[in-house]
């Protein structure tokens, strides 16, 4: 829309020296800005003073901890004032050195910085600490030692079949697709009650997981004296759910799908009814049957947001974690472990720091290269005409 | 149907009309079958906070039907009407965990909410640079956050915020739990802010209003439904964390699903205050979605319908 009203020099110019620049805005602004040069000069003035203020007290606190100065703080917190000092004076300084480009760039610094800090400083930390063998029990704190984590991860054979499980509950997405296009279908029917019956749908999705595994894994599916293994005794069964290992499995798939199906099935929901009228009905007219009128019409004009829903779903289903802590503790013989809960033991029980987060970096690489690669299919196989 | 009652026996006719209720039987049945599915875990627990120890071990199920309701589960929290007057320290203990989990949970949608607005608008309505980033970058580099497993943050977070004395406080959780929601909150009001015409804006800008006056004054107010559903999805994600909380907090921070946590291993059978523990964990949430259904539909249904 705006971007041909500037003059190319001029934007340009306003482009090299700039961290952040706008042009082609879609709400484009006109304004004349007469930004004096000591203006200018005071607010690259506040982000170096800042800047050096926090690198100042940083090197300090760290020359503290090596014992090169005698005196210091207690802890790093001033180092964190004063980097969030400096993140306020960068903020202001966009508007004092930029004018109204800078109030345009304030929309979007502050989450940037906020992300930035809180998690690009973080894995280049965690990356350090994955080669070290840091044991938060020992005393002499993190001493690097090279590849040695990696060799152990490699011979781990309960980490390989964490890895293993992921896939398993990664399958079993499937299913819960399925059951929740169901729902989704049935919330869609001329039915009565729908408000009741959305609500009804919804509450295991409310639930936190920590209480669904009590109030399901830990009583529902206790052996004893749980409503379920009741009436698996009255069916004739022994009840055993967390016995053996397919069992156990299945029993977490469950729980998990439990909470989360609500999930799909109200993105499901929202894309049909956001589907045209118009094609049903002509298909309706055609003479399709309801299943003819499913498989032809209305399944394939769901697939971008089936795809979607299921994108999501798949990558919340990597973080799984509560529930196994709670109920199985990824027994038994590692048969349930997820990769997170394997790392939070790892922590918990052996204080394993280095170890520990090397495993979470191997695990994040992994994530990355499976969801660019289940990205990048989803796209080329969108793209292709049906 | 065929309201002509000529026709209303004929056999073609009947054989539409039992498809037509067969059809019924089968969508209500599911449905109700679903329904049950949803409900009876949480009709279980609340029943059996009211039970004793027989009622639990004789499988009973429907209170004043085949047992009396006690408030005994209830008593072990401090809250039933006989130690409502009284001092009770299980009932500070509770309340601390649930006044964190509301702290923690609120403040940290609100600070997303306000941020990732922010961010959005700016990503809907402006074109940046940011070294070799454009626009479409930005907004990838936000989403992505949400691929980030929680248990590569964890142990350097454990480290940081032993350094910065942040550990077991609640500036701490709220940051991570803003951390961790910021990406959703972006997602849903990018797609609220690309549905309000820029035109609105122009007109205010004609008007005389800065784009930050346009903003508050006129894309806000229009924008606040999308901003709630937002806050209200990051509130349900917030409040049932456990992760960052079991790992960050010991003492002073820890939020309610680490105090239900806590309590499932030592207990054994006393199943009763588990019951109640748990209740009180999840009827808050119950209450909210029972009420604001409307909108965490919204937020959820925002990203998927482009």
């Amino acid at each position: 829309m705006g971007g041909a009203i500037v003059p190319p020099i001029q934007s340009r110019i306003q482009a090299t020296h700039c961290i952040m620049s706008a042009e082609g805005d879609l709400l484009h602004t006109v304004t004349a800005d007469n930004i004096s040069e000591n203006r200018k000069r005071l607010g690259k003035l506040m982000v170096c003073g800042a800047a050096l203020l926090c690198a100042g007290l940083a090197a300090w606190q760290l020359a503290f901890e090596t014992e090169r100065v005698a005196f210091g703080f207690a802890n790093w917190r001033p180092v964190l004032y004063a980097y969030m000092l400096w993140a306020t004076a960068l903020c202001v300084a966009q508007v004092m050195i930029r004018g109204e480009a800078g109030k345009r760039s304030l929309f979007v610094l502050p989450a940037a910085l906020f992300v930035i800090s809180l998690v690009v400083f973080p894995l280049l930390f965690a990356l350090y600490i994955s080669f070290t063998d840091w044991n938060l029990a020992s005393v002499n704190g993190p001493q690097p030692n090279g590849w040695d984590n990696m060799v152990q991860m490699w011979n781990d054979q309960f980490y390989w079949n964490a890895l293993k499980n992921m896939v398993y509950y990664v399958l079993a997405v499937s299913v819960e697709y399925v059951i929740a296009f169901g729902l989704a279908l049935l919330l869609n029917a001329q039915i009565r009650a729908r408000k009741f019956f959305r609500v009804v749908f919804l509450l295991p999705l409310m639930l936190s997981p920590v209480a669904v595994s009590w109030m399901i894994g830990k009583s529902m599916l206790e052996v004893r004296f749980g409503p379920i293994s009741r009436v698996v005794r009255e069916l004739g069964f022994e009840p055993s759910f967390f016995g053996t290992p397919e069992i156990a499995r299945f029993m977490i798939m469950a729980m998990d799908a439990w909470t989360f199906i609500p999930f799909m099935m109200i993105m499901l929901l929202a894309g049909l009814q956001a589907l045209p009228r118009e094609v049903i009905e002509a298909s309706k007219v055609d003479g399709a049957t309801g299943w003819q009128s499913f498989r032809e019409v209305i399944f394939p004009l769901m697939l971008p947001v089936s795809v979607t829903a299921i994108v999501i779903r798949i990558i919340f289903k990597l973080k799984l974690a509560d529930i196994i802590i709670n109920v199985t503790s990824g027994g038994p013989g590692g048969a349930t472990d997820s990769v997170t809960s394997f790392i939070f033991r790892e922590y918990r029980d052996r204080s394993n720091v280095g170890y520990g987060t090397l495993l979470a970096m191997v695990y994040l690489v992994l994530i990355i290269i499976f969801v660019t690669l289940l990205l990048k299919l989803v796209s080329r196989w969108m793209e292709r005409p049906a | 149907m065929n309201d002509a009652p000529v026709f209303k026996d004929h056999d073609a006719d009947r054989a539409t009309r039992t498809k037509w209720w067969a059809s019924r039987v089968a969508i209500y049945g599911a449905l109700i079958f679903w329904a049950v599915i949803c409900l009876f875990p949480i009709y279980w627990t609340l029943t059996t906070s009211f039970k004793l120890a027989p009622d639990v071990m004789r499988g009973n199920m429907v209170p004043w039907w085949d047992y009396t309701p006690r408030w005994k589960g209830w008593e072990s929290l401090g809250l039933s009407p006989r130690l409502v007057g009284e001092v009770s320290t299980v009932r500070e203990e509770f309340l601390k965990r649930f006044w964190n989990s509301t702290i923690i949970a609120t403040s940290a949608s609100f600070l997303a909410v306000v941020l990732g607005s922010l961010a959005a608008y700016g990503l809907s309505r402006f074109n940046y640079r940011f070294g070799f980033m454009r626009n479409s970058d930005i907004s990838f580099f936000f989403l992505s956050q949400m691929i980030l497993p929680p248990v590569v943050l964890a142990l350097p977070f454990l480290v940081l915020y032993r350094s910065l004395d942040l550990l077991d406080s609640q500036i701490g959780l709220i940051l991570l739990y803003t951390l961790m929601v910021l990406p959703i909150v972006i997602w849903i009001m990018r797609d609220q802010f690309q549905g309000i015409p820029v035109e609105l804006e122009e007109a205010a800008l004609v008007d005389g209003l800065g784009i930050w006056g346009a903003f508050i004054q006129i894309v806000l107010p229009i924008a606040l439904p999308g901003m709630v559903a937002a806050f209200i999805l990051s509130l349900v994600l917030c409040w049932n964390e456990y992760f960052f909380a079991a790992l960050l907090s010991s003492t002073n921070a820890t939020t309610l699903p680490v105090m239900v946590a806590s309590q499932t291993g030592s207990q054994g059978i006393n199943w009763w205050s588990m019951a109640a523990l748990s209740s009180a964990a999840i009827l808050p949430l119950i209450v909210v979605a029972i009420f604001l259904e409307k909108y965490i539909i919204k937020g959820m249904a925002a990203g998927a319908v482009k």
